[in-house]
């Protein structure tokens, strides 16, 4: 038996999972410290698709050097989000808050969406860069050299990630804040500053996913639910609290998608993700790596 | 240093403090002692910032501080040991006590800070690395006030230390708590075990159904004939004659 078509798949596996981690990684932060779940995660992901896509089209700038640019200006566009509309939901109580944070997520999805639709139209959009389509070849498999960057940048931000909430006084306010956010006014920390940063920081980390989504996968206006929804399976796969959970559980996911691509044929990848959802739920609800609530 | 004045606190539509005023001095040991549901935790939260009073006032060294947030409230130098602890349980012991020292002023004076509490509490210095939730009852008491020494208070507002403790474990506590005053901290302190915390008391304010039903100095209210039935547990009147 060939055994080349497995393992094959079980690389694009690998490098498609690392994508799904990226993109998860942002919403876990967000959802884990706001307590808001935003449903335009996805499109936040679009746009930054779109910054590498357009400096790459007018200027020629790498992607890889584009992220550092993405990055930033992804993190200005969740300052502003948040200032100008999750903010003010973040003194509603719970269930009222849920509501509307629900609501403006929905809202600014499709105010993205369309934006996206008259600044670069409907057209499907992909970088093709001159080293593109190149790669090592390691007993009949192929590793392209794009989708490896890809799978390395993604783990060397969450990385940053980790080192950010662990060792610095702001990235512990970040995680204190998610713990118990009245302890952690008590510390003297500002509580409110603290979502700003974090959703920020969210929103940076959808950008750098978009980068390298526009690396090899495809960017259209459209693509932003899809990509959230794929990020709440990853979540809520990993559970609340692991930065590497969740991009463990987006490697996970992208494995499990690539296996069924060959056991059951393409048209099935899709359902994989939520029947994996489901039996996650029903086994195991504070997900494989996440924090049992007490 | 303290000064509440006819605050009233309420929760959406039910109001817990109805009028409540009181003062607290610079090297006080203050304590705030009621039945379970007359509003002690109400108060302790509204002067923390956690639970902005609906009116009255409450004036911090002459600064009206009741419309602050709880964070700007800290930098002021009050700092408050919520019921039930409210560790980062998640966290290691150590990193409870560096969030401790978040404010500038008080990140300034980490190292220092640090020594001196696990002096006090030299088991958190054992337990450093270990994560808060897995420490004992007392312990995590004893994290919980530590965390806030690293804040440099000057008023520590402690809302029922002994809850849920052994008694020789509070006996401990109590002693720290009467060592940190003595090294120049001011305490307000709420508490269901009114023996050990009048005993501890320069002065004492009974709160009850939100209001302030007495008030009086520590010796005075260990005598005190509704304290005496009230939450001493004397009910005979041949035995409440025989302590005269």
């Amino acid at each position: 038996m060939n055994l080349e078509p497995i393992f094959q798949n079980l690389v694009y596996g690998l490098f498609v999972g690392g994508l799904y981690g990226m993109a998860a990684v942002g919403l876990s932060l967000v959802f884990g410290v706001l307590k808001v779940l935003n449903v335009s995660h996805g499109e936040l992901l679009m746009l930054g698709g779109y910054v590498s896509f357009t400096l790459f089209d007018a200027y020629g700038v790498d992607p890889f050097l584009s992220i550092a640019i993405a990055a930033p200006l992804l993190f200005l566009v969740g300052l502003g989000l948040h200032g100008g509309l999750f903010r003010w939901v973040m003194r509603l109580h719970e269930e009222a808050k849920i509501k509307n944070s629900l609501l403006i997520g929905f809202g600014l999805a499709l105010v993205l969406e369309n934006l996206a639709l008259r600044v670069w139209t409907a057209d499907e959009r992909a970088i093709t860069t001159g080293y593109s389509g190149e790669g090592v070849t390691l007993a009949g498999i192929v590793f392209p050299y794009t989708r490896m960057s890809g799978l390395v940048v993604a783990f060397m931000a969450v990385m940053l990630l980790h080192l950010f909430l662990t060792r610095t006084y702001a990235g512990r306010a970040i995680r204190a804040t998610s713990e118990d956010w009245e302890a952690a006014s008590l510390m003297g920390i500002n509580v409110q500053r603290t979502y700003v940063v974090a959703f920020a920081i969210g929103t940076a980390l959808a950008g750098v996913a978009g980068t390298l989504v526009s690396l090899g996968y495809t960017i259209a206006p459209s693509i932003g639910l899809a990509w959230t929804l794929k990020a709440l399976v990853v979540v809520v796969l990993a559970g609340l609290g692991s930065i590497f959970g969740a991009f463990a559980a987006g490697i996970l996911l992208g494995e499990a998608e690539a296996t069924s691509i060959y056991v059951f044929g393409a048209s099935y990848r899709e359902v994989v993700g939520l029947v994996l959802f489901i039996i996650v739920l029903l086994l195991r609800p504070q997900g494989l790596f996440g924090r049992r609530v007490r | 240093m303290l000064e509440i004045r006819d605050v009233e606190v309420a929760y959406e539509d039910l109001q817990a403090i109805w009028g409540v005023s009181m003062e607290v001095a610079a090297g006080e040991i203050v304590v705030l002692i009621g039945p379970n549901g007359a509003g002690k935790t109400t108060l302790m939260r509204a002067i923390a910032g956690l639970q902005p009073p609906l009116r009255g006032r409450i004036v911090l060294d002459g600064a009206p501080i009741q419309s602050l947030a709880a964070h700007s409230i800290v930098e002021r130098g009050v700092v408050l040991v919520p019921e039930g602890r409210r560790l980062f349980a998640g966290m290691s012991v150590y990193e409870n006590l560096l969030l401790g020292a978040y404010t500038a002023k008080a990140r300034a004076a980490q190292a220092k800070s640090l020594r001196r509490v696990q002096e006090v509490f030299p088991i958190l210095a054992e337990r450093r690395d270990q994560a808060a939730g897995t420490l004992s009852g007392g312990e995590q008491q004893m994290l919980a006030i530590g965390r806030a020494l690293m804040s440099l208070p000057r008023l520590l507002l402690l809302d029922e230390p002994s809850l849920g403790l052994a008694p020789l474990v509070v006996r401990d506590i109590f002693e720290v708590l009467r060592q940190i005053n003595r090294d120049g901290v001011t305490l307000l302190l709420a508490e269901q075990n009114a023996r050990m915390a009048l005993e501890l008391a320069h002065r004492a304010y009974i709160l009850e159904q939100g209001k302030v039903a007495g008030q009086g100095t520590g010796p005075e209210m260990l005598a005190s004939d509704h304290v005496r039935r009230a939450y001493l547990g004397y009910v005979t009147a041949g035995e409440e004659a025989s302590e005269k």
